[in-house]
């Protein structure tokens, strides 16, 4: 295991940010500490830096107790969500500062960060300042001065948080493609569960400063460990007194199946690809996606009365987990 | 168009025409006030004794005031508000006042610490050493209020990066925090050392004005217009006046505007 932190806790005030907390982190994988704002996850991350100092319990980073650590000397990279770009120095010099500070020699600096900035798709930049440079150019130049150091973990707090949604998504899967390429162990902090799903080996769900699962995406979406965790990783409706996700659900308009619910359809919004049927029965309102081609085999539209049901394969993958 | 007319007509009647006039009595007759006043030594004296004591508490006060400026950004304790506070109360208290207090304190005869530092041979009042220890007084507040508002604005995160890539407090301050608040700095030091060059007050009751030996140049200007010497006094106005408006002008011009310190 690469970060092992046992019974951390910490309080700012009278607010509980961390409530004893323990993780493993594994060795050369990426992994997402997921949950709401305030929750705890960037408390967490920067105290594996080093940013922070817990209340009481222990940091241990690839075997070394670091608990008592400075930041630097914990040789871990940190991306911040504001870039936190050196902004009196060019992009080059942002890049080698890590490498100046350890007075390497100018030739080796010169050869790291030009291989870095080709990594980092920004060679073309380098006399630039951060100011001339796009919020993504930011970010990876800020990656680039991160992994310039060789460091054992690569920490990013909410590092796509503040850029446009479509910049977002390219460097995501960006990150994926460079972290195959340079295998340092990676934790990224996020509050988006499709950037955690899309992006991790491994999620690590925090809220309320304690963790409430982890697990891979696969084992997270399909067996959640609470509503938490469930309602915070995808949609969710409720059918009868079970809470379930409205694209396991099937609408028929024949006889109805045992276990199903009948309702009137109250509501029918087209989102993209995705049709949202809102089904309205006795005592609660069952949300019910499906495909555009299932919908309109199926003839209905608002008014019409439907039976809800579990699809047939989900059924049987639960009875399979039970 | 009327409110531009307004300030430009008060700043005119109160600052650029006084100032003009000071110019122009010194000119009156040619180069004569200028040179009159440059070939009297005891004047040179007091033109370099006030230089001398500007610059080293100009030093002492940035110096000083960027370590305050930090601590009072960057570090919470009990008692910054009243710390605060308390820096403003140089730029609050009339020099005079501080002068008096200066002398209750380290004056050599009946001084609270003054008799033992003159024991131990080191003389403060009507002295160089008081004479820096006034305008470091009066002066004390301009380097902080300069910087701390600067600070706050770049924020800790360049500095916290700094660390994580392992600069030590002293890299992290010179390579990324200075940098960052040159500007502040930089002018915090023109505005201390236009302040430090013109005080008045506070070095009159502690130097002891002693002609040749502790008369600062402001007080050359006293003592020659209440001797009827009005072209020496205009002359020596004028050229603490230069000093102050040169290093003003200078630096609001290098000065980047805000927009570009901004990016």
């Amino acid at each position: 295991m690469s970060i092992e932190i046992s019974h951390v806790s910490k309080r700012f005030g009278s607010f509980v940010a961390l409530d004893d907390v323990s993780v493993s982190i594994p060795t050369g994988q990426l992994t997402a500490l997921l949950g709401p704002s305030g929750g705890g996850k960037s408390t967490l991350l920067r105290i594996i830096a080093g940013l922070e100092r817990a209340d009481t319990g222990r940091v241990r980073i690839e075997g070394v107790d670091a608990t008592d650590l400075p930041p630097r000397k914990r040789n871990v990279g940190f991306v911040f969500q504001h870039y936190a770009a050196f902004k009196h120095m060019s992009v080059r010099r942002n890049v080698a500062f890590g490498l100046e500070i350890r007075h390497r020699p100018k030739a080796e600096i010169r050869e790291r960060v030009d291989e870095l900035l080709r990594l980092v798709h920004l060679e073309q930049f380098g006399d630039r300042l951060p100011a001339q440079l796009s919020g993504g150019q930011r970010q990876r130049m800020a990656l680039a001065r991160a992994l310039a150091v060789e460091p054992t973990v690569l920490l990013l707090d909410e590092p796509f948080g503040a850029l446009d949604a479509k910049v977002r998504k390219e460097l995501r899967d960006w990150l994926r493609r460079l972290h195959d390429e340079v295998h340092v162990t990676t934790v990224f902090v996020t509050h988006d569960q499709e950037e955690a799903l899309e992006v991790a080996d491994e999620i690590v769900v925090v809220n309320e400063g304690r963790v409430e699962q982890i697990g891979t995406p696969d084992e997270l979406y399909d067996t959640p460990a609470n509503d938490f965790v469930m309602r915070f990783l995808g949609p969710v409706t409720q059918l009868g007194d079970r809470l379930v996700r409205p694209h396991d659900l099937v609408i028929g308009t024949g006889d109805a199946e045992p276990g199903a619910v009948t309702g009137r359809v109250t509501r029918v919004t087209r989102i993209g690809f995705e049709i949202r049927v809102e089904v309205t029965t006795e005592d609660q309102v069952v949300v019910v996606t499906l495909t555009r081609t299932r919908f309109r085999a199926l003839d209905v539209r608002e008014g019409s009365t439907v039976h809800v049901a579990l699809a047939p394969e989900v059924v049987a993958e639960t009875v399979e987990a039970a | 168009m009327v409110k531009r007319l307004i300030v430009v007509a008060y700043l005119f009647f109160l600052v650029a025409w006084p100032l003009f006039l000071v110019g122009q009595n010194t000119f009156e007759g040619g180069l004569d006030n200028l040179r009159g006043i440059l070939a009297d030594p005891d004047v040179v004296h007091a033109l370099r004794l006030s230089l001398v004591v500007a610059v080293v508490a100009v030093v002492i006060n940035t110096v000083f005031g960027v370590g305050v400026s930090l601590l009072l950004v960057r570090y919470e304790f009990p008692g910054k508000r009243l710390l605060s506070a308390l820096l403003d109360v140089p730029l609050s208290v009339s020099p005079i006042v501080v002068g008096l207090a200066l002398v209750l304190v380290y004056g050599g005869r009946t001084g609270w610490f003054g008799p033992t530092l003159e024991n131990a041979g080191f003389q403060v009042i009507f002295a160089a050493p008081g004479i820096v220890l006034a305008t470091v007084f009066v002066a004390l507040p301009l380097v902080i209020r300069e910087v701390v508002p600067v600070l706050e604005e770049v924020g800790d995160e360049q500095e916290q990066a700094a660390r994580s890539l392992g600069a030590n407090a002293l890299q992290t301050f010179w390579r990324i925090t200075l940098p960052a608040i040159r500007w502040g700095v930089i002018y915090g030091v023109v505005l201390s050392l236009a302040r430090s060059l013109g005080e008045f007050g506070a070095v009159k009751v502690v130097s002891g004005n002693v002609l040749g030996e502790t008369r600062t140049t402001t007080l050359v200007v006293e003592e020659k217009y209440l001797n009827f010497d009005k072209g020496g006094a205009y002359a020596a106005a004028f050229l603490l006046a230069l000093v102050a408006v040169a290093a003003i002008t200078v630096v609001s011009v290098l000065r980047p505007s805000s927009s570009e310190v901004k990016q």
